[in-house]
């Protein structure tokens, strides 16, 4: 029997999708305005769209550097992930609050005082010169642009990967061994596959903001990179540029919603709405 | 290898907050290099204090984080029971996945989308300066939406059904059930979804960098701005302060967790 519903309960997500509609969809329709009108006359073209064969090359970077600092994280969190699991719970909580914590710091934080360690006139390179050694530069080179990505993100990659390991039952383990699997298999063959959902979460969660990144790059590139973002954050800065920006943050939103798709393809159903 | 792997797990933690130390341990340097440790000092915090841009950036993020977490809460908790009592599936999908597009989108496309329509609509208008304090508003309580409705909607559907219709059957209207009896259960949610808004509101630096003007200026922003051309050691001085900040909260959210978790337990036993 379905029982009928009161006024308050039909109304109550009016407000919200007003809401929703006016300030989620609306504005992704203005970037598709935008993206498709020429910035002088206001008409239809696809005059921005074109332009964007000069940024290629961006794009390629961009999608270089997030792909590799990705699958550092991934390197470095998977391991992380497993040892952490394998602690006692008590150890396991302190853990997690460890592993929060800088998630809760802001990024530009984060950001600055990684590159307060390795600038010019920054720890690192005080150290060598008090030590006698040649400074090194490493801010405005790519390997630290990369290496901000990996230190502001691995949380993000480590975090879902640790609450499916937490979910798996132990037992699997035992079963593995008992069956004759060395430590490898168990670990290629059980714990691989039923930590899939947690790798795709984690690698969503690196990976796009990592190819979306301004602060990273201008603080630890020194100017000499320019990714998607900092193209984007510099097409803003002047309504002329407005409809150029747009058409990029349109291909970057598409190229993104794409990669989501063709990953969670790889986890059915039930196990994505654990994911979220 | 027992001993290697735990050795591996804490380098890796220690690597994640050594650049965090750092920067607390040099901002009570007053040398203002990272040449010489001079000894600790103050001046950096004093130096802060007496800055009124800093000041005034912190009244801002405040101000906006409060009333765009109670925005955002408000609206996504009615979007909660609405989406909970909602019968068409087709319109539930396309309001949810409407609501998770700035939980997938990046952050950098979130921000300029909504830049975009302020800038159209404002030029349609004729209004000078769109951007301000009502831009970052709409924002933030736009991209906390999701956040809150997603911690809201489980205490719905966990919300036993039977206990709306005995409040009814005991002659309260539908709003009354609603507002004594089924928002005391799902309070909690509610909380953490208030919790969870406001935190990230305050920190949130790539949409308000696109909705927002000079004259409105967060924290984040600050602290941007300061750090666009040189490094500032008052900015580590602000830092520490944020990260101190944090660590608080941190610790008071837990203990207040044992102390909720302590309130079950005795309910349980109760029972």
């Amino acid at each position: 029997m379905k029982k009928k519903l009161s006024l308050l309960e039909r109304a109550a997500a009016v407000p919200h999708i007003v809401w929703a509609v006016m300030f989620i969809v609306a504005p992704l329709l203005f970037v598709i305005y935008f993206a498709f009108t020429d910035s002088k006359t206001g008409r239809f073209s696809f005059g921005n769209i074109a332009a964007l064969s000069s940024y290629g090359e961006i794009f390629l970077v961009s999608i270089c550097f997030a792909l590799v600092a990705t699958f550092c994280c991934l390197l470095i969190g998977y391991p992380l992930a497993f040892v952490m699991s394998r602690c006692k719970p008590s150890t396991q909580k302190l853990l997690t609050v460890l592993l929060m914590l800088p998630m809760w710091i802001s990024l530009l934080i984060r950001t600055y005082s990684l590159m307060t360690l390795m600038e010019n006139g920054g720890l690192i390179n005080s150290l060598l010169t008090a030590m006698g050694l040649d400074p090194i530069q490493m801010v405005g080179t790519g390997g630290a642009v990369i290496l901000g990505m990996i230190y502001d993100f691995l949380p993000y990659m480590v975090l879902p990967i640790f609450t499916s390991m937490q979910k798996m039952d132990p037992r699997y383990l035992e079963a593995a061994a008992d069956l004759g699997c060395n430590s490898f298999q168990t670990m290629f063959r059980v714990v691989l596959p039923l930590t899939t959902p947690g790798i795709i979460s984690g690698v969503t969660m690196v990976f796009v903001p990592s190819i979306s990144t301004f602060y990273i790059s201008q603080k630890l590139g020194g100017g000499n990179f320019d990714l998607i973002g900092d193209t984007i954050e510099r097409q803003f800065r002047y309504p002329s540029t407005y409809h150029v920006g747009a058409a990029i943050s349109l291909v970057m939103m598409i190229l993104i919603l794409i990669s989501i798709a063709v990953m969670n393809r790889f986890t059915d159903e039930e196990e994505r709405g654990m994911m979220v | 290898m027992k001993t290697l792997s735990r050795i591996y797990m804490w380098l890796v933690f220690a690597l994640l907050y050594a650049p965090i130390l750092v920067l607390v341990v040099y901002s009570f340097n007053k040398g203002g290099s990272f040449a010489e440790y001079t000894g600790v000092s103050f001046y950096w915090y004093s130096e802060l204090f007496h800055d009124s841009a800093a000041l005034l950036s912190l009244k801002n993020s405040l101000m906006l984080a409060v009333s765009a977490a109670a925005l955002s809460t408000l609206i996504g908790t009615f979007a909660a029971l609405g989406l909970d009592r909602m019968r068409n599936r087709y319109l539930k999908g396309a309001i949810n996945s409407a609501t998770n597009i700035p939980m997938m989108n990046p952050d950098i496309v979130t921000g300029v989308s909504m830049m975009l329509l302020f800038v159209a609509v404002g030029g349609w208008l004729k209004l000078t300066d769109t951007l301000g304090f009502g831009t970052m508003l709409i924002a933030h309580t736009t991209f906390c939406l999701p956040y809150v409705i997603l911690s809201v909607l489980p205490r719905f559907r966990q919300f036993d059904k039977s206990l709306r219709e005995a409040a009814m059957d005991l002659g309260c209207t539908p709003a009354q059930s609603f507002f004594k009896v089924e928002l005391p259960q799902i309070l909690p949610g509610v909380v953490s979804g208030l919790i969870m808004a406001f935190t990230l509101s305050l920190d949130d630096f790539v949409i308000s960098h696109f909705v927002s003007s000079p004259d409105f200026q967060t924290l984040p922003l600050y602290i941007y701005n300061q750090t666009a051309h040189e490094v500032k050691f008052s900015m580590y001085a602000l830092c520490t302060l944020i990260i101190i900040a944090i660590l608080a909260l941190l610790l008071l959210v837990n203990f207040a967790g044992g102390i909720g978790d302590r309130t079950k337990k005795r309910k349980e036993a109760v029972k």
